[in-house]
């Protein structure tokens, strides 16, 4: 499957058509044009400030952005759309949308006050309204997917830095994402904690989530990868199947920046 | 037991030294020694702090009222205080200009002028205003009444001590919400969290942390603030103590009575910001420190296990 290309019959999880980002004046995103297909892992990859976490955060409107369009599971990001007017979402509605879409984070964001437990079982409760006793079960059964039954009544403060990345996978699955976005989730590890996250991340794209990955983990990429984007200054250089952009890249930048990371 | 020292395992020679001696410390603390001695003795033998006359008022009706009345002005206040203040340090952070403005001018308007000037002008406020009026704003009004009726004694008192008080607990609650790491909020968000239950259920918990000791600082503060409704002739602590004292002009005793019922209630508010912090702590710390009891415990299980190293 083409990352960028059109891609077949399904309809699109994530479709970005000239997305572009600006910061006062400076531009970060400069028309993004992809699409990511259900059940895929979609990875992007570049040198920082390229704009890849920027587009990564547009996808839950934690971001505005300035031009283009953006829609996941055919709707617009942040907007709807009535005959040819675009209305702005209140922020309920954002909200809603973002129950949607999972995000891990760099440096986890764990709510520090709450034991791994409450961690994952805080939204569903709280924004979805679920029933304690419901949650209480899955978020057990979360926790045990990530391979944490026994931390479950431990503070973020007491977890290692893998173990903390594992809770904040698990609290963003508590909310049955269908789409689950990974900003650098290796990139504050030390290098011996990285595996554990990996390898909770590749059995989760095994069952078949959507997922869009921003990382430096090239081995992670081309394994468990189906597509593969390389951006730098806000545009997207190349784009492919992971083996065939990291084995035979085309691009001089793309060679130039993979030269130094593998 | 842990693994014994190098030294036990026969692999080193343990350090056998003569200590630094530090007569300086001796001395000083002989000196000091001897002064507080002397202050003590004084305390307890002068005939003029008549500890009789102090013993005799401590537990007097209306002194007691006058305790009653203190804790009730300092929980109204504080209250007062903490929910205004919370609510302008959220309008301090809006993105909206008029909203942030005027909470600024709020707290710069109360902190700048003297909180005993506040206390005389809400208490002499009834005096001056010919009616109250609740209503449409420039408009036709529902319901009118006396000032003199609206604003009693007590409410003067606590508008005074509450609206100043607000002023500094919203800067208290600003600095905490913006202690609050921005990926907080953010990971709020993208569970689908609003931002009123982000600021409830993640930044305000964590907040607590930074805004609890200033706070118990202030409420002891406060504690001692609410003397100043003297000026108002209510009957407070110091009040009640000024109304003996006016009949039997023992004025010394009558304010170490005061005294010691003001540090009473200061050691009681200090042992339960002791433990307020403590709660607050949790996820901030690995181990939570030891409360004073289990410390005793823990002394007595030392002693009590002789030889077991902690």
């Amino acid at each position: 499957m083409s990352a960028a290309g059109p891609s077949g019959s399904t309809p699109p999880m994530v479709q970005a058509q000239g997305v572009h980002k600006h910061f006062g004046r400076l531009e970060v995103l400069k028309g993004i044009d992809l699409e990511v297909a259900p059940r895929d892992v979609f990875c992007l990859i570049g040198p920082s400030g390229s704009g890849k976490s920027t587009f990564l955060r547009c996808i839950n409107h934690l971001e505005k952005i300035s031009a283009g369009r953006l829609s996941v599971d055919g709707e617009l990001v942040g907007y709807r759309q009535q005959g040819d007017k675009l209305y702005e979402l209140r922020d309920r509605e954002v909200c809603q949308k973002r129950q949607e879409i999972g995000m891990v984070f760099q440096h986890f964001n764990l709510f520090p006050h709450m034991t791994a437990l409450g961690n994952v079982m805080a939204a569903p409760i709280r924004v979805k309204k679920e029933a304690k006793g419901v949650v209480h079960e899955r978020a057990a059964r979360l926790l045990d997917r990530v391979g944490l039954h026994d931390k479950a009544d431990c503070y973020p403060a007491q977890l290692s830095g893998g173990q903390q990345q594992r809770v904040a996978i698990a609290r963003a699955l508590a909310m049955e994402p269908k789409l689950m976005l990974f900003d650098e989730p290796t990139s504050a590890l030390d290098p011996e904690l990285v595996g554990e996250v990996l390898d909770v991340m590749r059995d989760l794209a095994a069952e078949g989530m959507t997922m869009i990955v921003v990382t430096h983990e090239m081995g992670f990429a081309r394994e468990v990868g189906d597509a593969l984007v390389f951006m730098d200054e806000g545009v997207v250089v190349e784009a492919g199947t992971p083996r065939d952009v990291i084995t035979n890249p085309q691009h001089e930048r793309t060679k130039g920046f993979l030269s130094k990371v593998l | 037991m842990a693994d014994p020292l190098p030294a036990e395992r026969g692999e080193a020679e343990a350090i056998k030294a003569i200590p630094v001696r530090h007569p300086g410390r001796w001395v000083a603390a002989a000196i000091i020694l001897v002064l507080v001695a002397q202050f003590v003795h004084w305390v307890v033998t002068d005939s003029a702090l008549q500890w009789g006359v102090v013993g005799h008022y401590l537990f007097n009706s209306q002194i007691v009222t006058g305790v009653g009345n203190t804790i009730k002005l300092t929980i109204i206040a504080m209250v007062m205080g903490a929910v205004l203040g919370i609510g302008l340090a959220v309008m301090r952070l809006s993105k909206n200009p008029i909203v942030s403005g005027v909470a600024w001018v709020y707290i710069w308007f109360f902190r700048g002028t003297p909180v005993l000037v506040q206390l005389i002008f809400w208490f002499n406020l009834p005096s001056v205003l010919r009616s109250v009026s609740l209503g449409i704003p420039f408009g036709p009004s529902w319901f009118r009444t006396d000032p003199k009726d609206l604003i009693t004694q007590l409410i003067a008192v606590c508008l005074g001590l509450g609206l100043n008080e607000a002023a500094y607990m919203a800067e208290i609650a600003r600095a905490g919400i913006l202690s609050v790491d921005e990926g907080q909020v953010e990971a709020a968000s993208a569970l689908g969290m609003t931002r009123l239950q982000a600021m409830r259920r993640i930044v305000l918990p964590q907040a607590m942390r930074v805004i609890i000791p200033p706070t118990g600082n202030e409420t002891i503060s406060m504690l001692k603030t609410t003397s100043l409704a003297v000026f108002v002739a209510y009957n407070e602590l110091l009040g009640a103590a000024t109304n003996v004292y006016s009949r039997t002009y023992q004025i010394i005793p009558l304010l170490l009575t005061a005294s010691i019922w003001y540090l009473f209630m200061t050691s009681i508010l200090t042992i339960g910001q002791y433990y307020l912090e403590r709660h607050y702590a949790r996820g901030a710390l690995r181990e939570l420190p030891l409360t004073p009891l289990q410390k005793l415990r823990m002394f007595g299980l030392r002693n009590a296990g002789g030889a077991a190293r902690l």
